[in-house]
């Protein structure tokens, strides 16, 4: 139901709106804009907003240092490998979690959330001998195998909100309808969760692209996706602000764009269905 | 064929018994209504036959067969459930060949099966559509033809009717009975509603708590009840149930009158005054505070021109007395 | 509900996460909880013995302790501070009719897709660096002395630049809460004669704490272990003045390589984070019954 409000109201709330948007957003548009000023213009003391001469210098310089690539498809590799795997894993647990549910599962549900809790710091040492006695230190598969750990629970939660939602009965009607087990997912249960799987890959694709302590911690040179690439710009090289925006630019833009299609899985997954 | 005979049939979850032993036998083209009170396990029942639960003790035989361990899918029984469930992504045509291919039925056969009973439903304008542009009624008509294309030996309807508006409570009441005129195939149908479960039903079988209080035809239930429990569930506006003196008089502890079976009589040896009146046109249903009695409800002609506050008297039928025991079983005349 | 043969089938289904993520938690745990209570040093390997509750002794009295747990709280709540009280006032403005909502609602969502290292490196040297940040011209441009923010405010410059990574968070959450308020209720209150400020205090305020309270739970879970922000901007300094728990245990087993007591530090990060958890598990368990 639209409420009346009149024009000149909606000017002035419009204008504030866009108003504190916009300086929310100055950080990562004066980001984009100054990967594509020269170097020199980039630190001139007199910034000028949009009026410089436009290069894509900035980009060829760091394409062409091929490390730039290598991070950027480790990146690719760690948060899409973890979050598939991740779904692998979670899509059975959750069918069964939501579909027959037993008198445990509501505390299966919480004590997964609770390994979520742990701060990771608490347990940065073993992983570390771990991955290091096991040569998965500075691996795509060590990784691989610690995001997907980490995010499972996410999974899990998100994927249990959305089959929740599916009703019982229409499982049930297939069943009396002659389907079996197999055919239940396949033709009726997987049809009906696409865009639920759908939304919980895409936020934790998110979540695992810019995950900054395990990329941290567990990679040196192979490895390093872009959090930690980027990371290494810290000094001195971080004085090259056009070409630290645009390497800052690649790094984001991808996930920037995921993101925008996610908000409303966003909520409900980071706050494990409690806000809808 | 459809014949279900259940002997025995227990169930319960964790501990707490919810069907605490059926013998029923349901004749092949019978139309059995189980009905009773919300909790009162009518539809579990139901599942069981259905087979979408697990019977803790007990036989459930189907055509002469043992069932109790078959899955649903084997049963050869449909169900029409109280949220149609419907696949919201297959359009109506695929909704109900489903069942037709989940048997591997050629297409050009299942075709020719979903045009037939689009046909019988009124539902041939509708095949493309998604159940989601459908009305409540067609979306209704959809989950009974994805039943009948399989050609059960029973179809079982879980409340199928709840959810619609009562206007188009009666026309599907009426569609129902049909289909079952026309088919002759067993039906067992589940309804919280003493009304649809008298007028479609060849046999009701009133639950409560988990037993049967009484099987029989609509007309048997209503005259002659088992006990309290039947007497007051059969029957709108409820049977009126006096104790204390009035009933010692006759010998029971509770006396039942059903307010169809009131007459208002100047000589009538309850007097009372009226408290609420519903003039309906065809009935009039009045509320009257009978001294030493209690409240009674009186079902009187469309025209009685009866207000809040007249004194009556009243007389119950001669024979139409129910007589209860303490422990609410029926005294035999 | 269900039969026997579901049951067995779902039992199947539900053992790979489960055992997973019970060998994810419980292993590394241990191991840090044994660790704690050796001394155990990666540079002198085969000196490892069993030193008791020591490891716990040193890390109380090592002297970035009380400051890091002190810049921990800081960080933590002044970041909730600014972002649930930013978070309603944006919410409430992003919930009336606005030209342009969604571009608008794109905007402030934004910062929140953005990688850690990639905000702290643009905050530090775009933004804040005394010579060629942005905020240095504006200053000087105004006539101001540009402030060198990472020597003069440290920890306050990672709270504005974590702050602002969880706004959208905070204001996305709160606006989904607000939308779902229901209508009939204001109409309602509207009738019986509340004002929109009675309306706002009477209403929104009750429906929107269930929201907050989820925020500031689920934020501190993650601000708890904020790392990269720091390891970029100030590496926890000048001095201790921006190393947090996380930061020095991470300084303690990665750059000291001393095991044991980054361990004992790690156990301590972990209860600490628990009390919060046991909150923020009440809730979310409230509501899977609801």
């Amino acid at each position: 139901m639209a409420r009346h409000v009149s024009n000149s109201r909606k000017a002035v709330v419009t204008a504030l709106a866009w108003g504190i948007g916009l300086l929310i957003f100055f950080p990562i548009l004066w980001t984009i804009l100054t990967s594509f000023k020269t170097e020199g213009e980039a630190i001139n003391s007199h910034p000028s907003f949009l009026f410089f001469d436009w290069t894509l210098e900035n980009y060829h310089t760091v394409n062409e240092r091929s490390d730039y690539l290598g991070h950027f498809w480790n990146s690719v590799v760690i948060a899409v490998g973890s979050t598939l795997v991740g779904l692998l894993i979670a899509i059975p647990a959750a069918w069964s979690m939501a579909f027959v549910p037993g008198k445990r599962t509501k505390d299966l549900l919480m004590w997964m959330l609770s390994t979520k809790m742990m701060p990771a710091v608490g347990v940065l040492v073993p992983i570390y001998l771990l991955a290091r006695d096991t040569g998965l230190l500075d691996t795509k598969l060590g990784l691989v195998i610690v995001l997907t750990l980490v995010n499972l629970p996410i999974i899990v939660w998100m994927l249990y909100t959305y089959f929740k939602e599916i009703p019982g009965e229409i499982l049930e009607a297939a069943r009396m309808d002659g389907a079996s087990l197999g055919s239940e997912i396949l033709y009726v249960l997987t049809p009906m969760a696409v865009p639920g799987i759908a939304s919980t890959l895409l936020l934790n694709v998110i979540l695992a692209w810019n995950e900054s302590f395990w990329t941290l911690n567990l990679t040196a040179a192979n490895s390093a996706p872009l959090t930690a690439f980027i990371a290494s710009y810290s000094s001195p090289e971080g004085l090259f602000y056009a070409k630290l925006s645009a390497a800052s630019t690649m790094a984001i833009a991808p996930i920037l764009i995921l993101g925008w299609f996610s908000q409303k899985q966003l909520v409900r997954g980071l706050t494990f269905g409690a806000v809808k | 064929m459809g014949e279900i005979v259940l002997s025995d049939v227990r169930k319960s979850f964790g501990g707490v018994s919810i069907i605490q032993g059926i013998d029923l036998t349901i004749k092949d083209g019978e139309f059995v209504v189980f009905v009773g009170p919300s909790g009162c396990g009518k539809s579990t029942l139901l599942r069981l036959i259905a087979g979408l639960e697990d019977t803790t003790d007990g036989i459930i035989a189907i055509d002469g067969r043992d069932a109790t361990r078959l899955p649903p899918a084997r049963r050869g029984l449909a169900m029409v459930f109280q949220s149609y469930a419907l696949y919201p992504h297959m359009s109506v045509r695929k909704n109900i060949a489903f069942p037709l291919r989940m048997a591997g039925m050629p297409a050009a056969e299942q075709d020719r099966k979903v045009e037939a009973a689009a046909k019988v439903l009124n539902l041939t304008p509708y095949l493309d559509r998604r159940p989601s542009q459908l009305s409540g009624g067609q979306r209704q008509r959809v989950a009974i033809g994805r039943a009948i294309v399989r050609e059960p030996s029973a179809f079982l309807f879980d409340e199928p009717l709840s959810n619609l508006d009562a206007a188009l409570r009666v026309s599907m009441r009426q569609e129902i009975s049909e289909l079952h005129q026309s088919l002759k195939t067993t039906m067992i149908y589940v309804t919280h509603d003493q009304v649809e479960a008298m007028t479609m039903a060849d046999k009701i079988v009133v639950l409560n708590a988990g037993r049967i209080e009484q099987v029989g035809s609509p007309l048997e239930l209503y005259k002659t009840p088992a006990n309290l429990f039947v007497a007051g569930f059969i029957g709108s506006p409820k049977m009126n149930f006096i104790e204390g003196a009035e009933a010692a008089k006759h010998g029971a502890h509770t006396l039942g009158v059903r307010p169809e079976h009131i007459a208002i009589a100047a000589d009538g040896p309850w007097k009372g005054v009226v408290g609420i009146s519903e003039h309906l046109g065809s009935d009039t249903f009045l509320k009257v505070q009978v001294d030493g009695m209690g409240p009674l409800t009186v079902r009187a002609g469309g025209e009685v021109e009866l207000h809040y506050g007249d004194a009556v008297s009243l007389a119950a039928q001669p024979g139409k007395l129910h007589r209860f025991d303490a422990a609410g079983h029926t005294l035999s005349a | 509900m269900a039969t026997q043969a579901s049951r067995t089938a779902s039992r199947l289904m539900l053992s790979p996460a489960v055992v997973l993520l019970f060998l994810w938690m419980i292993v590394p745990l241990g191991m840090t909880i044994y660790f704690s209570l050796l001394r155990f040093n990666l540079l002198m390997p085969g000196t490892e013995e069993f030193t008791g509750f020591e490891n716990y002794f040193y890390f109380f009295t090592d002297p970035a302790f009380w400051p890091a747990l002190v810049n921990t709280l800081t960080l933590v709540l002044g970041v909730l501070v600014i972002t649930v009280v930013g978070g309603v006032a944006l919410a409430v403005l992003l919930d009336q009719p606005v030209w342009g909502q969604g571009i608008v609602r794109i905007l402030v969502i934004a910062p929140f897709f953005v990688m850690p290292s990639v905000s702290a490196l643009v905050w530090k040297n775009m933004l804040m660096n005394p010579v060629n940040g942005l905020f240095a011209a504006i200053a000087r441009g105004l006539g101001l002395e540009p402030i060198d923010f990472f020597a003069e405010a440290p920890l306050a410059s990672i709270i504005v630049i974590v702050a602002w990574q969880w706004l959208p968070f905070a204001t996305l959450i709160l606006l989904t809460a607000l939308q779902s308020l229901d209508r009939e209720q204001m109409d309602a209150a509207e009738m019986d004669g509340a004002g929109p400020i009675r309306r706002f205090v009477h209403l929104t305020v009750p429906h929107l704490t269930r929201a907050i309270t989820v925020v500031v739970l689920i934020q501190t879970i993650f601000l708890l272990s904020v790392f990269a922000e720091i390891l970029v901007t100030t590496n926890g300094g000048p001095g201790t003045a921006s190393t947090t728990l996380t930061f020095l245990v991470y300084m303690q087993s990665m750059l000291q390589f001393d095991v044991g007591l980054g361990s004992a530090g790690g156990i301590v990060a972990v209860i600490l984070a628990n009390i919060v958890a046991i909150f923020l598990m009440r809730m979310i368990g409230k509501n899977l019954e609801a």
